[in-house]
């Protein structure tokens, strides 16, 4: 069973990919939107990844992730406001979101967490999302404000074909960004520890891994990406800087969280990608798909993987009740 | 000889069930000990009320320090619990289960791989390989292997032959006889079957319903005429 | 009972009568506080007595607030007449989100009904001829005592209704859904039934609040129903209880009244509310009064733990000290 169900994931994949290289080679257009798109599939992707560590760990689906990161993007701004430049002031908002993701689960979730009620925890992340949400308008106002961006605005042209050098560094960051953390969970002492106490609490408790201390840690990580996600969606054109910037990214992020798989965090980027860059596509070329419609897109996709194929793409193939 | 590990008058419970009631019992330093029981009997319980992850009243002492924390910190004194179900890393490979069991360890744990593959050779050629996709007796074995890679003092193990062929059942008692010959660990060991452990074990303690009822010398408690009866079958 | 039927009839009378002391303008604010208890009362009969969580009521609201709006602008009906029709509008929507719902339980539900409720606003501004799109449909307007009567009414007959549909068979059907799929599966309830039902039911009351929301305003936009109204409602569930029937008044008024209150008299800024909000609501759960928790571990069942396949294969531990 399980098999079969790589091989037909694997061709659905692969089909994919054929049809944006192949449409890409065909039309200048169907290049750039796709480039765009996977711009946007590297924002999903990130957050994705953020909602995927802490459901993969604890069985919460955190509704506050996107409010964290619009948090830490309002961070960044107003540490570029007060003269900092943008690379200093990106990885210093990375550090501060790590220790401010860490803190938050400490102080807000973990109290909530003793009552042992995943519900109950859920509940408490959507008040989350209505604290963090309510704490940007209440210290920058809800004023739109302007986000610089890491690369120039001009466009490079690659075989006739014009990419916006803000899309392809988009794409670079977000990429390298859940390499490196894949590379912390796979590498590292402390990575090996998160990933047992994520599987296994139990049996990682009996090895001496404190399990609660590496859950915080993963909020921290989920914040960092977070924190990626927003800087990168500030600097968008399609998004601006405001309290509610990441609503929207969050329904996107979940898509491609529900159809990665919730406990594959590779699920999540290849879905985010995927999903970026296809509806990119599916506004520009079919006409009754407005901009307007694409969220509400984005939860017809959600309902259909949780109804078909709960366990997503690359989830284990395993009976879930869901 | 000093006890290493001393339960008394332990109680613990799950939620209004009281599952064990004034349990007294000492594990020597390099002593194998038993504890036999039938299902229910409390012998897990036993085990998990050591690790501290079960409510309970009385006191453990482990080397002179009383333990009250939480499993982690049990584990870190040195006690390793090999849990029923073995407690196997499943999603993670072979080499990162043996990396866990030597989280509490600093430094290098070359030596400790060692002396696991020494005594295990097959896991060397499994190292990459899903531990989920292990038999019950490869895993069971990785598991103690898990277990030695943390060099414990006290070595804890539930019910190591559940659901294994006798060759392999076998296999593991000398390999847990072994351990302590070579190394003195000391072990507490849970079992059902009473043949085996009577066998391998110094000393042993017989419960019932969350109580001690006999406790005494392997070779005496094996000829003793009710444990003949009730759990070796003659 | 006595006492019970006391606190009622004073809290009736209160209502009843306040009006007749008050401003226009709090008379308006009122009918507000009645929009709330007739949602928050909706997400109770779904969350709180048959255990299924949705964060969507906001788009409920919006449905009967549209249909309402629809109704008396494009097509100059009277408004006290649009209610039936939200109602029952409400009603099938909430049956047709109800089938699939049943597929889902706890965290997935509120992930669907959380999207669902940042879709519906979006479906709204798309199909603008329609819906008046972000420009928004005005309507009449009304005098605040007429608000605050129509409003309370409305109130009353939902109580009314949920009293007796909790008292008969329905009831105790909706309570051991909630206590135990396996128990009422065998004794012959059909639980796909109820639980639809009880969906159709709290959307159609939200469809109410909807549309009385709408006439207060004299105003609806997309944005209106936005994430935050599901939210609110929400945040007015916990802090009354879910599955608390009196709690609700306490809840909408909470919601409704407290941030204008602490803002008008300087306490906190507007942009402060949210934060208070978001705080109280994190400390409910984290100390979890009692109507809360029975409910909300009812709202998982023990069966539904999506956790359970993660357990080794040892028994659950209980903490240690």
């Amino acid at each position: 069973m399980a098999a079969y169900n790589r091989y037909v994931v694997g061709a659905f994949l692969a089909a994919c990919a054929i049809f944006l290289v192949v449409g890409s080679l065909q039309s200048a257009l169907f290049a750039q939107l796709t480039v765009s798109g996977l711009a946007n599939g590297g924002i999903y992707a990130s957050l994705g990844v953020a909602l995927v560590l802490i459901y993969r760990a604890t069985q919460v689906i955190n509704f506050a992730q996107g409010a964290i990161a619009t948090f830490t993007t309002y961070v960044a701004w107003q540490l570029m406001t007060w003269g900092l430049s943008y690379w200093p002031a990106f990885f210093l908002t990375l550090g501060i979101a790590f220790v401010g993701g860490t803190l938050v689960e400490l102080i807000t979730i973990r109290p909530v967490e003793r009552r042992g009620n995943v519900l109950t925890v859920v509940i408490a992340t959507l008040g989350l999302l209505i604290l963090v949400e309510g704490s940007v308008g209440w210290i920058w106002g809800a004023e739109i404000r302007f986000m610089p961006s890491a690369f120039p605005a001009h466009s490079e042209h690659i075989g006739g074909v014009a990419f916006s050098l803000q899309d392809l560094g988009t794409i670079g960051i977000s990429v390298a960004s859940v390499i490196v953390l894949w590379a912390l969970f796979q590498f590292t002492k402390i990575g090996l520890a998160m990933r047992a106490a994520a599987f296994r609490p139990e049996a990682a408790r009996l090895v001496g891994v404190r399990v609660s201390w590496m859950l915080s840690l993963g909020w921290g990580l989920a914040a960092v990406l977070g924190a990626v996600a927003g800087m990168m969606a500030a600097a968008s054109p399609s998004v601006l800087l405001q309290p509610n910037m990441m609503d929207g990214v969050l329904i996107y992020a979940f898509a491609a969280a529900v159809l990665g798989g919730l406990e594959s965090p590779a699920g999540a980027v290849v879905a985010g990608l995927l999903i970026g860059a296809m509806l990119n596509l599916l506004g520009s070329y079919v006409s009754w798909v407005t901009p307007q419609l694409l969220l509400p897109a984005a939860f017809v996709l959600m309902l259909i993987v949780l109804l078909v194929k709960p366990s997503g793409l690359f989830g284990r193939t395993q009976v879930r009740r869901v | 000889m000093a006890a290493l590990l001393e339960l008394r008058d332990v109680d613990a419970r799950y939620g209004p069930v009281r599952a064990l009631h004034g349990v007294t019992l000492t594990v020597g330093e390099g002593e194998i000990v038993a504890l036999l029981g039938a299902n229910g009997a409390g012998k897990t319980t036993t085990l998990r009320a050591v690790s501290g992850m079960v409510r309970r009243g009385g006191t453990v002492v482990f080397a002179d320090r009383e333990l009250r924390g939480t499993p982690e910190s049990v584990a870190r004194l040195g006690i390793a619990h090999v849990p029923e179900g073995r407690g196997t890393f499943s999603e993670l490979t072979v080499w990162e289960n043996l990396r866990l069991g030597a989280f509490t360890r600093h430094g290098s744990i070359d030596a400790d791989a060692k002396r696991v593959l020494a005594l295990f050779p097959w896991l060397g050629e499994r190292k990459s390989q899903q531990a989920g996709t292990l038999s019950g007796g490869e895993q069971q074995m990785l598991a103690i292997g898990r277990a030695m890679m943390q060099r414990p003092r006290l070595l804890m193990v539930d019910e190591p032959s559940l659901g294994l062929a006798p060759l392999v059942v076998a296999e593991i008692f000398r390999v847990l006889k072994e351990l302590n010959e070579k190394e003195g660990t000391a072990v507490l060991l849970v079992e059902q079957n009473a043949r085996n452990s009577l066998a391998v074990s110094h000393r042993a303690y017989l419960l019932e319903t969350g109580r001690v009822v006999l406790a005494g010398d392997s070779d005496e408690l094996a000829q003793h005429e009710g444990i003949r009866r009730s759990y070796l079958g003659y | 009972m006595k006492v019970r039927g006391l606190i009622i009839s004073a809290a009736a009378i209160t209502i009843a009568l306040i009006p007749f002391v008050l401003s226009d303008y709090h008379r308006s604010q009122g009918a507000d506080v009645a929009v709330y208890a007739m949602a928050i009362l909706g997400l109770n009969v779904v969350t709180g007595y048959t255990g299924q969580i949705s964060i969507g009521h906001g788009a409920f609201m919006a449905l009967g607030g549209y249909t309402t709006a629809i109704l008396t602008h494009n097509h100059g009906w009277n408004d006290i007449a649009t209610l039936p029709i939200a109602l029952l509008v409400g009603f099938a929507a909430g049956v047709v989100v109800g089938v699939p719902a049943l597929r889902f339980h706890g965290a997935y539900l509120a992930l669907l009904t959380f999207a669902f409720a940042l879709a519906v606003p979006q479906i709204a501004k798309n199909y603008s001829h329609f819906t008046g799109g972000t420009e928004g449909l005005a309507l009449p307007t009304h005098t605040g005592l007429w608000l605050y009567g129509v409003g309370w009414a409305c109130v009353a007959v939902i109580y009314v209704l949920t009293w007796l549909l909790l008292r008969g068979r329905t009831g105790r059907a909706f309570r051991a859904a909630r206590d135990s799929e396996v128990a009422a599966a065998s004794s012959g309830v059909s639980l796909a039934v109820y639980k639809t039902f009880a969906f159709g039911v709290s959307a159609a009351f939200a469809a109410v609040a909807g549309s009385i929301y709408v006439l207060v305003n004299n105003f609806v936009n997309p944005d209106v129903f936005g994430l935050t109204l599901s939210l609110y409602i929400l945040i007015g569930a916990v802090v009354a209880g879910l599955g608390s029937l009196w709690g609700i008044l306490v809840g909408a008024a909470f919601v409704q009244l407290l941030p204008i209150g602490l803002t008008s008299s300087h306490v906190i800024s507007a942009e402060g509310v949210p934060v208070l909000f978001g705080a109280i609501v994190i400390l409910v759960m984290a100390l979890v009064p009692l109507g809360s928790a029975e409910v909300l571990r009812m709202a998982i069942g023990l069966p539904n733990r999506i956790r359970s396949s993660h357990d080794s294969s040892t028994p659950h531990s209980l903490e240690a000290r």
